[in-house]
């Protein structure tokens, strides 16, 4: 791979990092909120069954959700993928790096596209 | 470094300062952005989370039960609590540094920093009591 074709694939990636940082930080605190802490410890009843199938069954729902995810998604590889190199100092690993965080990422979004249409 | 007999070119010679990896623990500032970027992982997990929520709604009354349930064992408390943390480290910072990311003009004039940071804040709050309401309201 030349280095000016790698060097153009970088803005994508830093604006699906963007995006998912702004959606992360608006949504993920709430959920984790209510899903890892209040539900469980029963400070709120937890969503009946049915209306969960009711609100996954509308199409809006689906795709923003999927948005989430994905978006999420991204935005861990982009950032993950540096702490890798500056954290650990793993820079001399780049390749391996690259496919272990935009290539789950790739998978999981595809895995998440294919559970959400099938439901 | 391992010396290496095959040509390299003098690029690749050039001195280069070695790094401790753990150069971030001992200034609370580093360990504060490596804190920051490590939020990313709860995202990631809830990312994941959110498939499986899927899953267990599309397999029937008794998974989702079942996957509700997971979430009460003091393991899982103690994870969530440990995720929020990060995740609530990586809302304050994301929102903070919006104005410095975002410059907005009206008018030829820029956007007060604090209005953006206001502005992202207020966003915080709506999505969140969104969420609550549309998943608990019966």
């Amino acid at each position: 791979m030349s280095k000016q074709s790698k060097a153009s694939n970088e803005p994508f990636w830093w604006a699906l990092f963007g995006a998912g940082g702004v959606v992360s930080a608006l949504f993920v605190p709430v959920l984790i909120a209510l899903f890892g802490l209040a539900i469980p410890l029963g400070w709120v009843e937890a969503p009946e069954y049915q209306s969960m199938c009711t609100l996954l069954a509308s199409p809006v729902t689906r795709l923003l959700l999927f948005a989430i995810i994905a978006l999420c998604l991204f935005h861990w590889a982009h950032r993950f993928r540096f702490t890798l190199y500056d954290g650990l100092q793993l820079k001399h690993l780049e390749s391996l790096i690259l496919v272990l965080t935009y290539g789950s990422a790739i998978v999981a979004v595809i895995f998440a596209g294919i559970v959400i249409w099938m439901l | 470094m391992a010396h290496r007999s095959k040509y390299t070119s003098p690029r690749s010679r050039r001195y280069v300062k070695r790094v401790p990896i753990f150069w971030w623990v001992r200034k609370w500032n580093y360990t504060k952005f490596i804190l920051r970027e490590l939020s990313s992982v709860s995202v990631a997990a809830y990312a994941v989370i959110l498939i499986l929520l899927v899953r267990v709604v599309g397999a029937g009354p008794a998974e989702y039960q079942e996957f509700l349930e997971v979430f009460q064992s003091p393991v899982s408390i103690g994870l969530n609590i440990v995720a929020l943390a990060f995740v609530l480290l990586h809302s304050v910072t994301w929102f903070n540094l919006a104005p410095k990311a975002l410059v907005i003009r009206v008018r030829s004039k820029v956007v007060p920093p604090m209005f953006i940071v206001g502005m992202n804040y207020a966003a915080w709050i709506v999505v969140s009591a969104a969420v609550a309401w549309i998943l608990l309201s019966p």
